[in-house]
């Protein structure tokens, strides 16, 4: 895309706060917009609160050659209605990273996106993000091989919703995004948020790998088929899933809302109740585990990360 | 599918594969239409009209079509599969947009890795349906057009699978017409000019055409027509441009005209000057002035632009718009409303310069009674039909283009069944400047190049408000219905915004009623002229005549206007955005718009002509007191000579509508209400009235949060379905400013005094904002605290007409009244209008029935919160909290929702005393300042009691409240629906200072328990006694729940009568 100046992609400021700028050494996050992908803002706004330094580019950027993933630590596939959805949810996007050749020899975005997990770098994907990547074969990845092995489509419902529902980490899991973390709350906004999973074997695979991270819970805590708690009737009442690596996470919910505590739909009595309680929402919790497990990992391996950088 | 460039690819489940879309049409046949379809089995169909290989072909269909776990896919087979007797095949209609086959396209473009022209329509997607049982063709055709799809813009075929299932591809024929023609208006008589009008639908009266007539006859006219090279006569461009640039829709003739008034019962006669000027626009200027007196100068802009526009601070504005689509919604609901969201999402992204950040959404609907089950006048769709598809569309247009819905209202009355009303409003924010440009001003000079951006053009909304008389045919690909299409818009806004801030614009407007016509001929009034040339302007297909392409009205498009020296830059943004722009003209100074085709002349049009030329109308308004009786009550049996438990003394007439005897002639002698001892059962059957129940069904499928910023929802608490007053949403993640937005609107108020509804109104939007933490403007000098609002005014044909309109100068005198009260409430709470819009057709007329709506007006609301963290909700707090009621009952309840129970309309219409409100508005944000107020709830519709039960929704708390046993009969007490009052909770240690603050304004009524139990006494005697959950459960179990609620496998077994 034609740039600023010397501007290599469209910063992520406040209208009313131009010039804010980023320590150098920051935590790189690349966020993907355009095509009808809309959570982009606060996705950025995630990372920032979390310490990093967020850079949104159109896709085409990135398509096209102006903007290498690889001078990032971590990739980000907001939600929203990528081209609409209306092939299904996530689809024509994944199609677009698998075919669409960019480089010389045919590569494909895909390709890069590979190189880059094989490098030890972070692949994120919120909602219509989290489709893309289960329809790319990303997530769950169980072969290695990054073809689909499950899908989301509609939800039993049969209609999209927004409601808040309650997530329990899967003790198993092994990803960092989700380092310490027990329970949380979130909204749910899609029509097609169920996990379907084509058979028994590759179900058994994803819960032994305990690659299902996050599950639909009640109040209790206590996983759930039992529609609302479960919004969408997905298989394993799953909410998230990682890849073998960890370093590949996706979700239904959107923790990108639940930034600050007034974000909660019962805030005004619980503050009530504590008075004193962090402004901070339950759902920046991810943000700051991966954003602090990236700048260790950088400060650890300062010289493998410049090479990266330098592909 | 013969030849070897169309080829057919079908989807289908993959057995065991739940099938929700297939399972929803045979619910929604059998409870809607009475049909047993047995099993239906849906399929997705593309028909690619591309040349493919197999292999290609098969590629596609199989790795960018089919999902693996789900689809099996067939190629180039239409059969029908084992056990299915009947099938529905819909399809669209020529030129209809086609989002699901556009992205096919992109897909297929991804695959083979080449470039395909996405704005050529390569791929037909389309729906199949299966059925089980053999039902007949005129069965099949009934669940095809009413449930599956809609005449106008789906071609549905049906019939026997043994038959051969008949496909259909829309197949855009025609060449190219450069053809304008001339029409001559010397010579005709006044009937032929009328008759002119209505046949090419200029919608003119007799004045107007004799003023086009008299202006082409003119001396001076025919000296520069013929120096320029035009004919004599206006050509069929020209007749086209100043009909769209005349109509009501753009010029307000009515809200323009002189009005002679006449009070029937003083007596009192007199002349009003333009409603708009009078009473909208001299107002605001007044406001104005005392804010700036003030030091409040963050009125920006207002009335004249696409979007008003106030200062939110030093960096940034707050622009904000509401408009109506109506006439649309009412023949095609979900293209209307998703359309009408579009397009008023456009007028604040291009507004001033262009490039504002959308931040929500808000929409008040007005439907027929759902659960009506009489017969339909011919064209008019069910009620349930139009709320269903008008929801649906509100939740593409808002979710798909990520901006939040994060409030509304939907109002019943069985008067909105022929044309139901779809306000839209779009809040936004726009920096102060771009690239050191003032960002709300829209400065044009000669020489600056007019752009169109976005969709194409096609014969789409052609004369929008009269397409349902249009037969549509395969040959003529017209389809007179727009689809919006939230991902064109969404590249659209994405690229406006980075075009705006890196300064490549100089302006822009939206394309909307009237196409470009409209669009360039009103920024040509900037600069002074305009020449367009309009061979240069994309089609979605040939065949459009030069009038055609300049009035299409065809949707997602804006026109930018742009330095010749910033072209080649904005170009490039363009094309790498994936953004259509086409460059077809440029501005001038010579006082014409001039319009071409190929180089030959079009249209040319003296400019001062076209926008002042119109006639002035001069209209008759009478008012007339209706005549309107208060029921009496007959008092309950005492208490205390029966015993415990005795049967309630109910004489409600339960099976009513709730709406019944509200229209004009529901007169009724002698009404009575018999009342009874205990009113829990009142109450639980207002929480279950159509007007008053839970919306939650349609709320939840609104995105009420993408963005993040939303603070206060539609409904909050741990249950989540606590209903809140007004919505609160922060601006950004940088500072805690943000803003509350609220919606006013009692049409009901209307049937016993036009002035009490809208005065109401207005005091409704004003005190949802107090409710929820908002402070009234102007109270300190530079406060800075921003309020804007949009007036909406949806009435009837209020033109008096002996014949066709008998009681028009009534129904004028009501608007006139409606006015009045907007006047007198923007003066008394210092609250100025920034935009609004006024749609004054509201009839439906068929079979020789016309149905009409009342006169409503909607109030839509917006106020800086200077903290969103200080919002206050609605729903009680904490246990031992002590309730208030704040703000004065009065014997006021003609027109509430007890009467409409009771099926009476009553006559003491709640009134507003604006001075008492504004007090105590003042008092409740010093009390807020103190953090006074833990919860506050407007009071409304079904009054206390209502508000009462509705905030313990939240957490499942009780409260004991005790009235007083002097001054209001109880009923009133409980159900009066007096204005300007709150339900609130004050904690224990704040109550001292909460009541040396209010003094006696607050009237302590009980405290918040933990019990989850409601009781209400008086005079020590129970009167309420309810379990809240039990209340929650009759308010969520409500009408409107109960039909969009999930639909589930019990449905199946019994049909309704819908």
């Amino acid at each position: 895309m034609v740039q600023d100046g010397a501007h290599r992609a469209h910063k992520v400021q406040s209208e009313a706060q131009a010039g804010a700028t980023a320590s150098a050494g920051a935590v790189q996050a690349l966020i993907l917009t355009g095509f009808g992908i809309n959570c982009e803002e606060e996705f950025a706004a995630a990372y920032r609160l979390a310490g990093a330094e967020a850079t949104i580019v159109h896709l085409n950027q990135v398509l096209h050659g102006q903007v290498s993933i690889h001078d990032f630590d971590i990739l980000n596939f907001p939600g929203g209605f990528s081209f609409g959805d209306d092939l299904g949810s996530g689809v024509v996007l994944a199609n677009k990273l698998r075919y669409r050749q960019n480089g010389p020899h045919g590569r494909t975005l895909l390709d890069d996106i590979k190189q880059f997990i094989a490098n030890g770098k972070f692949v994120f994907g919120i909602c219509n993000g989290f489709q893309v990547l289960v329809k790319l074969g990303l997530l769950p990845n169980l072969g290695g091989n990054v073809v689909p092995e499950v899908t989301l489509t509609h939800n039993a419902s049969g209609r999209y919703e927004d409601r808040w529902v309650t997530l329990r980490v899967n003790p198993a899991s092994n990803t960092p995004f989700l380092n310490g973390m027990d329970r949380l709350e979130v909204p749910v906004r899609h029509g097609e948020g169920r996990l379907v999973i084509p058979d028994a074997a590759t179900q058994a695979a994803i819960e032994t790998a305990g690659l299902n991270c996050l599950t639909y819970a009640d109040f209790d805590g206590s996983a759930t088929d039992v529609y609302p708690f479960n919004p969408n009737g997905a298989a394993l009442n799953c909410a998230g899933l990682t890849d073998p690596t960890g370093q590949v996470f996706g979700l239904m919910p959107h923790p990108e809302a639940f930034l600050s505590a007034y974000n909660h739909p019962d805030w005004a009595r619980r503050r009530r109740q504590s008075p004193e309680a962090s402004e901070e929402g339950e759902g920046l919790q991810i943000f700051k585990n991966i954003v602090a497990h990236i700048a260790q990992k950088n400060t650890s391996t300062a010289p493998a990360a410049q090479l990266a950088n330098q592909h | 599918m013969s030849d070897n460039t169309t080829h057919t690819i079908q989807l289908t489940l993959k057995p065991g594969q739940h099938d929700g879309d297939g399972q929803r049409v045979a619910e929604a046949a059998a409870r809607h239409l009475g049909l047993a379809t047995g099993r239906v089995r849906s399929a997705a169909l593309y028909t690619v009209r591309y040349p493919l290989s197999e292999t290609q072909l098969h590629d596609f269909a199989t790795r960018c079509l089919a999902d693996p776990v789900l689809h099996d896919v067939r190629l180039n087979e239409l059969t029908g599969a084992e056990g299915f007797a009947t099938y529905i095949l819909v399809a669209r209609r020529p030129g209809v947009t086609d989002d699901e086959g556009t992205s096919a396209q992109n897909a297929l473009a991804d695959i083979l890795n080449e470039p395909l022209d996405v704005h050529t329509q390569h791929i037909f997607s389309k729906k199949l349906y299966l059925l089980e049982n053999d039902l007949p063709e005129s069965d099949l055709r009934r669940i095809a057009e009413e449930l599956l799809g809609n005449k106008l813009i789906n071609w549905l075929e049906v019939g026997r699978v043994a038959d051969g299932i008949r496909d259909y591809t829309p197949r855009p024929g025609g060449g190219a017409e450069a053809i304008t023609e001339v029409i001559s208006l010397t010579g005709r008589s006044d009937a032929e000019l009328v008759q002119l009008s209505k046949e090419n639908i200029y919608a003119l009266n007799l004045e107007e055409m004799q003023a086009v007539r008299d202006h082409f006859a003119a001396a001076e006219t025919q000296a520069e027509r013929q120096a320029a090279g035009l004919p004599a006569d206006p050509t069929d461009c020209e007749l086209e441009i100043i009909a769209q640039t005349w109509s009501e829709h753009c010029k307000h003739k009515e809200f323009s005209a002189l009005i002679n008034y006449k009070d029937l019962a003083t007596g009192e006669e007199k002349q009003v000057d333009s409603l708009f000027k009078t009473y909208i626009k001299d107002a605001t200027a007044e406001v104005d002035r005392q804010l700036r007196a003030n030091g409040n100068d963050w009125l920006v802009k207002v009335f004249s632009d696409n979007a008003g526009a106030v200062r939110i601070n030093p960096d940034s504005l707050f622009v904000w718009k509401v408009e109506t689509h109506n006439s649309p919604s009412a023949i095609d609901p979900y293209g209307g409303a998703i359309t009408g969201i579009l397009g008023n999402n456009r007028d604040p992204l291009a507004t001033g310069i262009g490039g504002a950040r959308l931040l929500f959404n808000t929409n008040v609907l007005c439907f027929g009674n759902p659960e009506y089950d009489g017969p339909l006048l011919t064209g008019q769709l069910h009620p349930r039909r139009i709320l269903e598809g008008v929801r649906k569309g509100i939740e593409d247009g808002g979710n798909k283009s990520g901006v939040p819905t994060v409030n509304g209202a939907i109002v019943f009355d069985d008067r909105y069944a022929g044309k139901p009303l779809v306000y839209c409003g779009t809040g936004a924010v726009m920096p102060m400047q771009f690239a050191g440009k003032d960002s709300w001003e829209k400065n044009i000079d000669a020489g600056d190049r007019i752009i169109m951006a976005g969709g194409r053009v096609g014969k789409d909304g052609i004369h929008g408000a009269t397409f349902s008389s249009i037969e549509l045919d395969e040959t003529a690909p017209a389809t007179a219905v727009q689809i919006g299409s939230p991902i064109t818009q969404k590249l659209a806004m994405d690229f406006l915004l980075l075009a705006a801030r890196r300064g490549l614009l100089k302006c822009s407007t939206d394309n909307g009623a009237g196409g470009l016509s409209s669009s360039v001929g009103e920024l040509a009034g900037i600069s002074g002229g305009a020449v367009v040339e309009l061979e240069k302007v994309p089609l979605k297909y040939p065949g459009l005549r030069p009038w055609e392409i300049f009035v299409s009205e065809s949707q997602e498009r804006f026109t930018l206007v742009v330095e010749p020296g910033k072209m080649a830059e904005i170009t490039a943004l363009g094309q790498e955005m994936e953004v259509e722009l086409t460059d077809i003209g440029h501005f001038t100074a010579d006082g014409f718009l001039d319009v071409r085709f190929d180089g030959a002349p079009v249209a040319r049009l003296n400019m001062h002509f076209l926008h002042e030329g119109v006639p002035r109308k001069i209209l008759e308004a009478e008012w007339t007191r209706p005549a309107l009786t208060e029921p009496t009550f007959t008092s309950p049996p005492d208490p205390l000579s029966r015993g415990e438990g005795a049967p309630d003394m109910h004489s409600i007439e339960p099976s009513g509508s709730p709406l019944r005897g509200r229209g004009a002639g529901g007169e009724v002698s002698q009404p009575r209400i018999a009342l009874p001892a205990d009113y829990t059962e009142t109450l639980t059957q207002l929480l279950g009235s159509l007007n008053i129940c839970s919306r939650e069904s349609v709320i939840r499928q609104y995105d009420h949060e993408v963005k993040g910023r939303t603070i206060v929802k539609p409904l909050m608490g741990a249950t989540g379905q606590a209903p809140q007053d007004a919505a609160v949403v922060r601006f950004n993640f940088e500072s805690w400013e943000g803003v509350a937005v609220s919606n006013g609107i009692i049409p009901r108020y209307g049937d016993l005094d036009a002035y009490d509804m809208s005065a109401g109104s207005f005091d409704e939007a004003v005190r949802q904002i107090i409710a929820v933490g908002g402070k009234l403007p102007n109270l300190t000098p530079g406060d800075g605290i921003f309020w804007s609002v949009n007036d909406n005014f949806c009435v009837p044909d209020s033109v008096y007409d002996a014949t066709s309109n008998p009681d028009g100068k009534q129904k004028l005198a009501k608007l006139v009244r409606m006015c009045e009260a907007l006047r007198d409430a923007t003066a008394a709470y210092c609250i100025p209008l920034t935009s609004g819009k006024d749609s004054m057709k509201n009839d439906f007329k068929a079979d020789g029935v016309k149905i009409s709506v009342p006169p409503t007006v909607l109030y839509s609301m917006t106020a800086k919160m200077e903290d969103v963290r200080r919002a206050v909700t609605s729903d009680f707090k904490q246990a031992d909290d002590v309730v208030y009621l704040l703000g004065e009952t009065h014997d006021e309840l003609g027109g509430s929702d007890f009467y409409a129970l009771h099926g009476q309309l009553g006559a003491n219409v709640p009134k507003v005393d604006f001075a008492k409100a504004k007090a105590l508005y003042t008092l409740v944000g010093q009390a807020n300042d103190q953090r006074l107020i833990q919860s506050c709830h407007d009071l409304s519709d079904g009054g206390l009691a209502v508000a009462l039960a509705e905030t313990t929704f939240g957490y499942g708390y009780g409260a004991e409240i005790d009235l007083p046993a002097a001054g209001l009969p109880l009923a009133t007490q409980l159900f009066s629906e007096s204005h300007s009052r709150f339900l609130a909770t004050v904690a224990p240690e704040d109550v001292v200072a909460f009541e040396q603050l209010l003094g006696s304004r607050a009237t302590r009524l009980g405290r918040v328990t933990l019990d989850g139990q409601l009781t209400v006494r008086h005079a020590g005697q129970p009167v309420i006694s309810a379990n809240t959950a039990t209340l929650r459960a009759a308010w969520t179990n409500g009408p409107v729940n109960k039909l969009l609620g999930v639909v589930s496998k019990d449905n199946l077994s019994h049909s309704n009568s819908l």
